[in-house]
Formats: structure tokens, sequence, C-alpha cells
């Protein structure tokens, strides 16, 4: 009895310290602001006509995503470790954030016109989108592996589901289910590495993981490497990053076009998140050569598989695993250059990626019918605006200047050459190289053929003008001044893994004053 | 006008493309668009004398310069600045384009607008290109001429244009990647763009790793550069793009942008890494000198105008890297003037091809001949044009010509001596054209009935023929703003070479 009375108090303040405190639920609002929105919709659409509902579900959706925008801005005013050490609000969770919704909402403008042309039910589309974003944005900023377990599973999900919206068409059915089977299997390999790290360094909390790995104190120091591999299989499949890139062109060519502009750079940005806190943050051992490889291969078999293509759909799936390769190198560099270089790429290839597919989306007509790049001829002659976007996406995805694309693979190869790596950069040169010709063909296609009379150009609603002019400002934007967010990219990168290199410039600035 | 110095660079680079921004506006009524267009052009002609005109020539350090921040992180600085070698490719650019516009009144009949938008803006990027002295700034405006010459091909040419275009497209993008990479590197160790700055702290030796690395450095600019020129093995772009062209795009092609080349060879290459270009000087003279034979022999076999043209611009360029790595005064002046007199040579061979294409839709040598007899005045102008481009004395491409091969002659005679046969090859192939094109009886009936030149053809082409005698009778006006450039730009660095050599 008496053990009990002692004991009461102290359960007392154990229950009151289980119970989260307010901060913790400001730390983890924008998910909470995209749920309730997400469930509003569910709730709202059978009320609703289902012939007309596109046009207010979509508005809610599109409501919750500027509410989540503007609870992330909230949130960045908390900043801290909530629910026990599960989710740390920090410079590199809030700009994950930002990115992720930001692309949630551009694709949510872009599908307004699309749902309607393909009479798709908005219902569980706009919800869908919301919850996926959810959990990318989760992801960002989990701390605890198996949290960014069940959050990388909330944001797959959601895209399997979302990559089969198109029920009359075999290819999105088949498109969603390859990416269903393929992706659980991605995840169970991200989950036994999971438990391989829990096996070697005792922990799934990053920060401890961190700690043990880099004191050298691991027991188990193989088991650290092939849980590493294990972890980088999983995120490897939702990056596309060789081999875990076959499902790609597939997936992308049967999926809805504003959906793949939503998964080629929203899950992908998420999961390269996590993928920097265990690589870098966590300082995974024996990453650097699989991440080379990796990284060569990948850029390489993207750009060769593009050049192939005559669906503008699996050209800008291939371009997308090339990208992800371009992204993959930083990996191999310093981790604070690393880090921000990868969250300047992230953003830039998300800005010019969604905008290209909202063009796309637009022209592919009902039943998504016009999609080879024969259907483009002549492009440049029936809807100049149009094709002149479509041009300068294209342009940035090559990366010439003024536009975001090309300072993402300048900070991509001046973090990679400032970390010494030399042929790596080199390859990264002469892959790009090769990228250039395969949106060249577009160009050419728009700008250099004869239209065809039988492909017709619709007039662009507001919704889809809005979102492509935002893309193009964006890339613009990142074009012309990246600085700012540049900044706030090495800033936050430095809070995360330390100043690396900060010994190096420190010498270098040494050496250039007289 | 002093008030005007620090702008003047900032002006002339952007009238163009503010005036194609301009006619983006305007209604499409073609003539309209034309008027402004030769109005806009003519303009930036104008402003650009402004240059050469209040250049001092005593120092060849640079004028007009222009230093704010453009992008804090990275360090990119809006870093404008000319010498003697810039300025008169500055003039050079703004001298063709209004020729270009008038060339192209009427051989152009649809997307009029487009076309003049996107020749103002190259004009805009070219003379960027010659302008700017921040690395970064530099490979924008690079770039930048990348994009609407492949459009201009592309949308204008003729034949396999698409082919043409994407080919120009693909050998100039990969190129310059190579370049882009060194430029990141030397960021990268040095923390700045700024070509002045990066080119004092190699000259003080305090670039971490810049000995192990200079070679490839060098090499990746060289690259860049030789494709441009183009060099030898890498010029197999230039007879397509040349060809399938639209008149004003060959103009400009030969005028101005193969000039970006071994203007960025001079400036950049030789320097950045002076000693790297020394001892790589022998393979890249060789290449230069296979680049003078075989351009012109090639030339010489040629059924088609165009393409006769083409391989002689290989050939004369060849001069140019042959004098650049000469590394001796006369060589380097006479390459700048090379540059100079094949630009306003080549544009006038391109505008007069031309108009003869506009007149009867071929190029092929064998469907022309005894054209002197129905077009006299044009039969004149080609011959005028002809002789300056083979190197008459008196005319402007003797004198870049002579330069060139006495200054190879002192690098290594035997340079000099197979350097002058490209001289004679070229006298054989440009005039037997001629001879072949012009003289004797019309063999086609068709030709008896073409009209010879109307007032705007001569307007677009006495300005040629001028320029071509007043360089060739007056050649200080321009070799006294390019001597003090030189000494100034790499002498410096060759004697800095020379000293350490001997000091080891």
């Amino acid at each position: 009895m008496t053990s009990l009375a002692h004991s009461l108090p102290a359960m007392l303040a154990q229950t009151q310290a289980a119970l989260p405190q307010a901060a913790d639920y400001m730390r983890v609002l924008p998910e909470l602001v995209l749920s309730i929105f997400g469930m509003l919709i569910m709730v709202v659409d059978p009320l609703l006509d289902p012939e007309s509902s596109h046009q207010s579900l979509g508005t809610i959706a599109l409501l919750g995503a500027f509410a989540a925008l503007a609870s992330t801005f909230w949130m960045a005013q908390y900043p801290g470790t909530a629910f026990w050490n599960m989710v740390r609000v920090e410079g590199f969770s809030v700009f994950f954030h930002v990115l992720v919704i930001a692309i949630a909402a551009v694709a949510v403008l872009s599908s307004f016109e699309y749902l309607k042309v393909q009479r798709i039910r908005a219902g569980e589309y706009y919800a869908l989108i919301l919850f996926g974003t959810v959990g990318m944005c989760l992801m960002s900023s989990a701390i605890e592996l198996v949290l960014i377990f069940i959050a990388l599973e909330i944001s797959s999900i959601s895209t399997y589901v979302l990559a089969g919206f198109r029920r009359r068409d075999a290819a999105s059915s088949e498109s969603s289910l390859k990416y269903f089977l393929l992706g659980s299997f991605a995840t169970a390999f991200f989950l036994y590495g999971v438990a391989l790290m829990f096996g070697a360094t005792g922990s799934t909390n990053i920060d401890t993981i961190s700690r043990a790995l880099n004191s050298g104190g691991a027991p188990m120091p193989l088991l650290a490497y092939v849980a590493t591999a294990l972890m980088f299989v999983g995120l490897g499949f939702k990056v596309a990053s060789f081999p875990f890139h076959v499902w790609t062109p597939d997936v992308y060519e049967g999926a809805p076009a504003p959906v793949v502009g939503l998964m080629s750079t929203g899950p992908k940005a998420a999961a390269f998140a996590v993928l920097l806190r265990v690589m870098f943050e966590a300082n995974a051992p024996g990453r650097f050569w699989v991440i080379w490889v990796s990284a060569v291969l990948t850029m390489t078999l993207g750009n060769l598989g593009a050049l192939v293509q005559n669906n503008v759909k699996r050209l800008l799936a291939y371009s997308s695993i090339a990208h992800a390769g371009y992204i993959l190198v930083a990996f191999a560099a310093l981790p604070d250059l690393g880090t921000s270089a990868v969250m300047f790429y992230t953003a830039a290839y998300a800005a010019m990626n969604v905008g290209a597919f909202a063009v796309v989306s637009h022209f592919a007509n009902a039943g998504e019918k016009y999609l080879t790049l024969e259907d483009y001829a002549g492009l440049g002659r029936k809807s100049p605006v149009l094709a002149a976007t479509f041009t300068f996406f294209l342009m940035s995805l090559i990366g010439i200047p003024i536009t975001g694309g090309f300072f993402a693979k300048f900070y991509v190869l001046s973090a990679a050459l400032k970390s010494d790596l030399n042929i790596l950069a080199i390859i990264l040169v002469l892959n790009s190289g090769v990228g250039a010709y395969y949106y060249l063909r577009i160009i050419v296609m728009m700008y250099m053929r004869e239209p065809r009379a039988e492909v017709p150009v619709t007039p662009m609603p507001a919704a889809t003008t809005i979102a492509i002019t935002v893309c193009v400002l964006l890339t613009l934007y990142l074009g012309v001044l990246p600085g700012p967010v540049l900044d706030y990219a090495t800033n936050s990168a430095r809070a995360l893994v330390g100043d690396a290199s900060a010994s190096i410039t420190a010498a270098q600035s040494g050496a250039t004053q007289p | 006008m002093e008030r005007l110095s620090p702008f003047i660079l900032t002006l002339v680079t952007f009238i163009p493309a503010a005036g194609g921004l301009l006619i983006l506006f305007i209604p499409r009524r073609d003539r309209d668009i034309k008027l402004w267009a030769l109005v806009i052009s003519t303009f930036a002609f104008v402003a650009s004398l402004h240059l050469p005109v209040h250049l001092h020539r005593e120092t060849g350090a640079f004028k007009f310069e222009i230093d704010k921040i453009w992008i804090t992180s990275p360090n990119i600085h809006y870093h404008m600045g000319i010498d003697g070698i810039s300025v008169w490719l500055v003039v050079l650019t703004t001298f063709l384009t209004p020729l270009c516009v008038l060339i192209s009144w009427t051989s152009i009949h649809e997307r009029v607008k487009e076309f003049f938008i996107l020749l103002l803006i190259l004009e805009s990027a070219l003379i960027g290109v010659f302008t700017s002295l921040d690395l970064f700034l530099f490979y924008f405006f690079w770039e930048a001429t990348l994009i609407p010459m492949a459009l201009l091909i592309g949308m204008y040419g003729h034949g396999r244009k698409v082919y043409a275009a994407v080919k120009y497209f693909l050998f100039t993008m990969i190129g310059s990647m190579f370049m882009l990479a060194s430029i990141i590197w030397l960021y990268s160790k040095t923390g700045s763009f700024d070509f002045v700055v990066i080119q004092n702290a190699i000259r003080r030796g305090s670039v971490p790793g810049f000995e192990a690395a200079s070679l490839w450095l060098f090499l990746g600019f060289f690259i860049a550069f030789a494709v441009k020129v183009p060099l030898f093995p890498l010029h197999t772009w230039l007879p397509d793009a040349h060809v399938e062209a639209p008149t004003a795009g060959s103009v400009l092609l030969a005028g101005v942008l193969l000039k970006m080349g071994t203007y960025g060879l001079l400036r950049f290459d030789v320097g950045l890494f002076p000693e790297q270009a020394h001892r790589n000087a022998p393979w890249i003279m060789v290449l230069a000198i296979i680049g003078i034979i075989y351009g012109a022999l090639v030339a010489l076999v040629q059924p088609n105008m165009k393409k006769v043209i083409a391989y002689s611009s290989v050939s004369h360029l060849g001069f140019v890297v042959l004098g650049i790595f000469s590394f001796t005064a006369a060589g380097l002046s006479g390459a700048v003037f090379v540059m100079l007199a094949h630009g306003v040579a080549t544009g006038g061979l391109f505008m007069l091809t031309g108009i003869i294409y506009e007149r009867r839709h071929t190029y092929e040598i064998t469907e022309f001949g005894g054209l002197a007899t129905p077009m006299p005045k044009y039969a004149t102008f080609f011959l005028v044009v002809v002789l300056a481009s083979v190197g008459l004395p008196l005319m402007n491409g003797f004198i870049g010509e002579f330069l060139v091969l006495s200054g190879a002659f002192q690098a290594r005679p035997i340079y000099g001596i197979l350097g002058a046969t490209g001289v004679i090859w070229s006298a054989g192939y440009l005039l037997w054209m001629y001879q072949r094109v012009f003289y004797g009886k019309v063999t086609h009936e068709v030709n008896n009935t073409l009209p010879d030149l109307n007032l705007r053809e001569k307007a677009a082409l006495w300005p040629i023929a001028v320029a071509a005698l007043v360089m060739g009778v007056a050649p200080l006006v321009w070799l006294n703003a390019i001597d003090p450039a030189v000494q100034f730009a790499v002498i410096p660095s060759i004697t800095q070479l020379v000293s350490k050599v001997v000091s080891q």
C-alpha cells in the first residue's frame, strides 16, 4: 500500500508528462489543418451534386492548402521537438512543409480543369491530395524512424490511389497497381532497415542514432551498414534512383497528369528530406560509394532512357529519374553543402516540373489523348503563349541561366566541386548535355514543325492559368534572385548537420585575402 | 558625355533587347516591325560608337566599368567593362545587325515579328558576351546567344534546318557545360566570379589546388571556345548551321558568333591560364594549321556557294587561333584584327549569297555562270568583298593575316610557312568560285533576267565595302586601340611566365 501511495504522485507526474503540451500541437499544426480540411471534403462531398462538385470541393482543398501554408508560418514560431522527440520543428522541416504544401496547392489548381474534362469524381481526389500532403509534411519533420515510416505510408497510399484515378483507362489501373506492389515492397525494405538500425544503435530516434554512430559506439558496425543500405533501397524507390527506378515511366504514363506533377515532386521532395536526415543528420556509415554509384547510374540511365521516348509523360518520367540522379550527386558532397543544394534543387525542380505537367495536362485534353511528341508539332504557331511557357519550363529543366533549374544544377555542381568530387561533377556535366537533347526535341516540335490540324488547343481556364503563372514566376524568381531561398537553405542545413565546410571556407577566404 | 560613361555599356547592351520587347507589343504589321527593328539597331550602332571614340588608348585597362552586386549568394556581380579588344567586337556586332535587318527585309515572309525580336535579343546577348567581366554574367550571355540563334536557324532556315539547329545547339551546349564546371571550380576556390579578381588570385598563386587542376580548367574553357571557333575536329556543326540558316543568321553566325570563341580564348583561356596556354600551344597551333589547310581544301571542292564560305570561315578562324597561341604581340594583335576583318568580309559574302538566293532559291555554283552580264553592280560588290576576304593588300583581310603570319613565324618558322599556304588556298577557292559564278557566258536562261541590286540591297552592301577598304587602308585606327589592350591583357601574363621559367 505504502509503495502505491509513494508512487502515486510520481505516476501522476508521469501521466502529466505523458500528455502532449499545447505547443506540441502547434508543431504539427499544418498536418492538423490539412487533415481537417481533408475530412471536411469527405463530409461535404455526398451533399453536393456530383456533376458540379468539382469547383466547390476544389476550392475547399485550395483553402485547406492556404490555411496549412499560413499555419506553417505560425508553426515556425515554435521551434523545438514535440510529442516526446517524435517531431522537430526547425528551419529544415519548415522549408519542406512550405514546399510540399505549395506543390499540393498548385496541383489542386491544375486539377480543376482536369477533373472536369476527364469526368472524374472530385471528392476523394482532393481529400487524398490533402491526406497525402499530411504524410509528406510529417516525413520532413519526423525525427523518429517509426514515425517516418508511418508518414511515408500515409503519403504513399494516397498516391497509390491517386495514380489509379482514371478508372476507365487500363493504363491508369496498371499504373496504380504497379506502384502499389513495388511501393509496398520498397517500404518493407525501409522498415527492415529501421529494424536493423535499431539493432545496431539501440534506438530509432535520429538524434540518438546520430550520437551513437558519431561516437563510433555502434556495437555492431556491420548491422549499421546493412541498415543504411536497406533504408536507401526504400527511399531510393520513392525518389526513383537506380536500380529502383524501373516503375517510374509506366506509373507516370498511366497516372492522371496533375497527379504526376504532384507525385514527381511532392513525395520525392519529402523522400529526399528523409534521405537527408538518414544520410547526413544520422551520419549513416558507408553511404558514400552507394550514393556515388547510384547517382551516376541514375542520371545516366534516366537521360539515355529519355532519349528514345515519344510520349511526353514518359519522357518527363525519365527526365525526373535523371534529375533524381543530379540531386543524389549532392548527397555525396559535404553534409552542409549537400543539404542546402538538395533543398534548393527540390524547390526549383518542383516549380518547373509541376508547371511542365500542368501544361501537359491541359494540352492532353479529354481522355489524355494528345501526349505524343507529334501532337505538339506547331504548337508555337497555334498557341504561342502555351508553347512559350512550356519552352520556359523545358529550358529550366535543361538548366539555362535565369531559370531556377540553372541555379539548382549550379549549386549541386558547386557542392560537388567544393567537396572535390571532380569526376562526379564531370559526369553530371556530360549528362546535362545529353539531357538537353530530349528537351530540345519538344521545343523543336513546337516551333519548327508544321501544326497538325486535328489536335485542338482549348482555351485555358482561370485555375490552370493561375497554376502555370505561379510556376513560371517561381521558376523565374529562383533563377534571377536565388539568394534568399539559398540563404535559408544554407542556414537550416547548417543548423541540421553542422558547419562541416566552415573550416574550408575560412581557409579559402584567408587565401583570397591579400 | 562623361556623365554617360558608367551607363553606356548597359545602354548599348540592352538597347536591342529592350527594342525587341517593344516590338513584342506593336501590332503585327510587317512593315512597321521592320522599320522599328531598323531604327532600333541603327540607334544601338550609333550609341556603340561612343565606346571607341571615348576609349582612352594610352593604357589597355578596362573602360566604362560598372560593378554592381547582382546576387549575393553566390557572389555574382553585374560587372561590365571593355578594352581595346572587346570594343571593336561590340561595334562589329552593332554594325552588322542593321545590315542584317536590311538584308532580311523581303526574304522573311512569315512570323516576321518573331524573327526581328529574336534578332534583336541575339544582338543584346552577343554584345553582353563581349562586355561582361564577371564569369557568371559572361556564361549567362554566352548561353543566351544559343537559343535565339538556334530558333533563327530552326524556324527560318531552309533544307535540313531542324537538324542543323539541334546540332548547333547541342555542340555548343555540351561544350559550354565544361566551361561552366571550370567556372564553378574557380568560384568554389576563390569565392568570386569576377574576372579581374580571379586573374589576380591566380597570378598571386593564392588559389588552393590550382596547380593540379589548371590543366583541366584550361581544357574546360578551351572545349567551349574551340567548339564555337570552330577548331578543326569540332567544326562539323558549322557547315550545317551556315547552309541552312537564313541570311541574317549566317551573317551574325559568321560575323560575330564565331568570334565569341576566339575572344573567349584570348580573354579567358589565355588571360586566366597563361602557363597552361603556353604549354599546350604546340598542339593547338597544329590544330589551327590543320583547320586552315583542311578548311581551305574542303572549301575548294564544295558545289554550294554558302558551303564554300562556311568552310572558308573554318580556315580564317584558324588564323585567329594561330595568332593567339603564337604569344607574340604581332600575332595577338593580328588575331584580333582578323576577327574584325573576317566579320566584315564574311558577313558581306553571306549577305551577297543571300541576295542571289532570294532571286534564284539556290546556292549551287553550277546554277550560275556569267552573272556579271545581267547583274554588274552585284558582281562588283561581290568582287570587292571576295578580294577583302582573300587578303589583297589595301583590303582588310591582308593586315590581319600578315600580322598573324609574322607572329607565327616568330613562334616557329614552320607554323608561319604552313599558315601562309592558307592565304594561297583562300585566293584559290574564292576566286575560282567567283570565276565560275560571274564570268563567261550566261549558262542558264533564267539568269539573264535577274534584276540587279535595288536601293535597299545597296544600302546594306555599301557599308561593308567601305569598311573593308577603310580597315585595309587605315588599320592603325583599329590597331592603336588593340595593341595596348593586348599588351595590357595578355603580355603581362606571358612575361611573368617567362620570368618564372628563367628563375627556375
